[in-house]
């Protein structure tokens, strides 16, 4: 079956059988990655270039291990390093590396609607890895996975998303995803964080924490940027912790089987508590990691497989 | 030498009346106005065909990229622009680089402006020093050498003593002031109006209510100083009753809005179309169709093109990042038509909007069909469809959000004290 796609942007333009088409395919390569070959090479020959023009260390680790492990030659580019500084245009940039005929573009920008506007412009296929507060499609889809496991289903799930949602695309691939397979969502934080509009997509906004994480299956837990942390949005870590920190008190409120995600890197002590994290029995955090690398060797292959003259079976 | 227009509609905003009729020119002013008028010896006729003759566009906040940025915008590409748009009067902003802001400054554009501009050109000036909210400019030579108003344009002087000592010398000078009303603290670094739109795309976004805020600021000051002003754009709902209450405590008020907050909302900008980048950004449909109710009710006095001339490198960037701003002389007419053909205006309050209403906040005697006025006038089909070609536009930049859209209204003929600018064959 291919892939109805060209590009990964973003989760707004999947219907819901896209998701389940990539997140099966990956279950295959999740069994494939526990095994000490971890070889199929249903890229070999294709070249993909990552290009992050914002920090990455866990995404692009993610990425180029999916590649390498289709066999696909990776390169990576950092582009905060280069050419941005001479005073290149993004658009530029673009031709520049199209020029060099890859196949598959992984691109991360610190501006929404940046990897859109740099996917018009190329003729490979480009997964967003990142683009500013808009999407994070193959966060969401990791995370769904993780939760597909750990529940047997996607649907008719309450799922809890706490902390910095106006700045997350984390938080809006997300909520759009979760949406899409019939989930409820909850969102949990300080109205500074947490904007009213949230609600117009859908979505039921708490600021009382205990309130909001009483009786769902699933807790997502985002990260609190340490720039955020300065008084301009929350008065003091300390506060934030106390009021919406998650520990075993506030989660009992939960369903007793209720998993807790976090998409890293985490806070030990801001936004979660540290044994909390390391409980085998209530956190997927690993998880996470792992399905990441599964997820995005499914994504890339039904891409790759839409390519023209492409050897990839269709 | 004199020119008859014949089998026209008159649309008149004086006297809110679209009639057939005939018009006739003499010495560059109105000579006569009435259903029945015999052609003089040796006049020019021009037979209308039913199309409407109006008082041609007086459009207040133009911006022309000289000095500074001439590739974007010249006095002679925007003066070409403005005739076919059927704008005879452009109302130029200081916003260039450097700002409009010396005696010296204003009479490089009035040479330049006189020499390419086939239109009235008039020029405002910076109302604070390099538009950086510090210290007033020389208002009293400003006005000497012609600046009509005084504005730091989309930069709101911050400071409300230097605001209200600028506020209170430009009335002792009977200066027009015209402000931006918005809070610079809540719009700063947006890109998009605060709602659900914006929170979908994940870009960085101003609540309406900034708007309200500045409004409130800039019209306690006014209670204040006493002094004339103007408010360049009003688009969204909430702001609508603060005006509304200056205007009945008869404060010294009027408030403009731009055409682009009159016809394109917030879901226009769809995937991230940067030439949707104007500022303020678009609006809810609510707001846009409270701003159209308001310009029907006359509480928002002007509609302005807010012409905005930007070079592709500048909008060929992530949203966040592409310029804001879009060119509107050669689509302003179309654009506002849209609000005819949809029922919410008629054209003599349009013209009222476009002509009229300007005209008089500036003390010119243009905006009106009526003997004596100037002849600035222009010949429009409304009904004629055609789809928008950016390639075609006579300005230097082609920035515009209606390329590739349906328009209906097409000007024919502009003349600017009875002299033809533009003939479309």
């Amino acid at each position: 079956m291919t892939f109805a796609h060209r590009h990964l942007l973003g989760i707004e333009q999947l219907k819901p059988q896209d998701i389940t088409q990539i997140l099966d395919l990956a279950e295959s390569y999740v069994d494939l990655n526990r095994q000490a070959a971890k070889h199929a090479d249903v890229l070999a020959g294709l070249t993909q270039i990552n290009m992050f023009f914002e920090a990455s260390t866990r995404t692009q680790a993610s990425f180029e291990l999916a590649g390498k492990r289709l066999g696909a030659d990776v390169m990576n580019m950092a582009m905060q390093a280069s050419s941005i500084k001479k005073g290149e245009t993004l658009i530029d940039t673009a031709l520049t590396l199209n020029a060099m005929h890859p196949d598959l573009l992984v691109v991360r920008h610190p501006h929404s609607g940046a990897v859109d506007l740099l996917a018009q412009k190329v003729n490979c296929a480009v997964l967003n890895a990142g683009d500013g507060r808009h999407e994070h499609p193959t966060q969401a889809l990791l995370d769904a996975l993780t939760i597909r496991r750990a529940k047997g289903r996607l649907h008719r799930l309450n799922v809890a998303i706490c902390g910095d949602i106006a700045h997350s695309r984390v938080a809006r691939s997300n909520i759009l995803l979760l949406g899409k397979m019939e989930s409820r969502i909850r969102l949990i934080g300080p109205p500074t964080l947490v904007p009213a509009q949230f609600a117009d997509m859908g979505c039921e906004v708490y600021d009382d924490m205990r309130e909001g994480l009483a009786g769902v299956d699933v807790v997502m837990m985002l990260r609190l940027q340490k720039e955020r942390m300065d008084g301009g949005f929350i008065p003091s870590e300390r506060e934030y912790y106390h009021r919406y920190g998650l520990d075993a008190e506030k989660l009992a409120l939960a369903k007793p089987d209720a998993i807790v995600m976090h998409p890293g890197p985490m806070n030990r002590g801001v936004e979660i508590d540290g044994t909390l994290a390391d409980d085998i029995n209530r956190s997927v955090i690993q998880d996470q990691v792992e399905m990441g690398v599964a997820v995005r060797m499914a994504a890339m292959e039904l891409l790759a497989g839409n390519l023209a003259g492409s050897r990839v079976p269709a | 030498m004199s020119l008859l227009f014949t089998n026209v509609r008159l649309i008149d905003p004086a006297g809110g009346t679209d009639t057939p009729g005939r018009l006739l020119v003499r010495d560059g002013r109105i000579a006569e106005v009435g259903p029945d008028i015999a052609a003089p010896e040796g006049a020019e006729v021009i037979d209308g065909r039913g199309a409407c003759l109006a008082p041609g566009i007086v459009d207040i906040g133009v911006k022309v990229c000289e000095p500074g940025e001439r590739h974007k915008e010249s006095y002679k590409s925007a003066g070409k622009a403005a005739a076919a748009g059927g704008v005879t009067t452009i109302v130029t902003r200081p916003d260039t680089s450097p700002a409009i802001d010396t005696p010296e400054a204003l009479e490089f554009v009035n040479r330049r402006a006189q020499a390419d501009a086939p239109v009235n050109v008039l020029p405002m000036a910076a109302l604070t020093k390099g538009r950086e909210g510090r210290e007033m400019t020389e208002i009293g030579f400003l006005m000497d050498a012609g600046a009509v108003a005084f504005t730091d344009c989309d930069r709101v002087v911050t400071n409300t003593k230097v605001f209200s000592r600028a506020l209170s010398y430009a009335r002792s000078l009977g200066a027009l002031v015209i402000g931006h009303p918005q809070d610079p603290g809540l719009s700063d670094g947006a890109a998009a109006t605060s709602g659900k739109f914006a929170t979908l795309r994940g870009l960085p976004s101003v609540s309406p209510m900034a708007e309200r805020m500045g409004l409130d600021r800039d019209l306690s000051l006014v209670e204040m100083t006493g002094a004339r002003y103007h408010a360049d754009q009003i688009t969204t709902a909430r702001a609508l009753p603060a005006l509304e209450r200056a205007k009945a405590n008869g404060l010294d008020v009027t408030a403009g809005t731009s055409i682009h907050h009159l016809t394109l909302n917030e879901l226009d900008v769809a995937d991230y179309r940067t030439f949707f980048k104007v500022k303020p950004p678009l609006r809810s449909e609510d707001d846009r169709m409270a701003t159209a109710e308001a310009v029907r009710t006359g509480l928002i006095d002007i509609i302005s093109s807010m012409h905005t001339p930007q070079d592709e490198e500048s909008k060929r960037l992530p949203y966040e990042e592409a310029a804001s701003g879009a060119v509107a002389l050669e689509t302003l007419l179309p654009a506002a038509l849209r609000l005819y053909h949809a029922e919410l205006l008629d054209l003599p309050t349009l013209f009222r909007a476009m002509s009229l209403n300007p005209a008089r906040r500036l003390g010119l005697d243009a905006g009106r069909l009526e003997t004596g006025a100037p002849a600035d006038l222009l010949l429009f089909d409304p009904d004629v469809p055609f789809v928008l070609d950016r390639a075609t536009l006579k300005s230097k930049s082609q920035n515009t959000p209606f390329d590739g859209q349906r328009m209906q209204g097409r000007v024919l003929g502009t003349w600017v004290a009875g002299r033809p600018v533009y003939r479309r064959n």
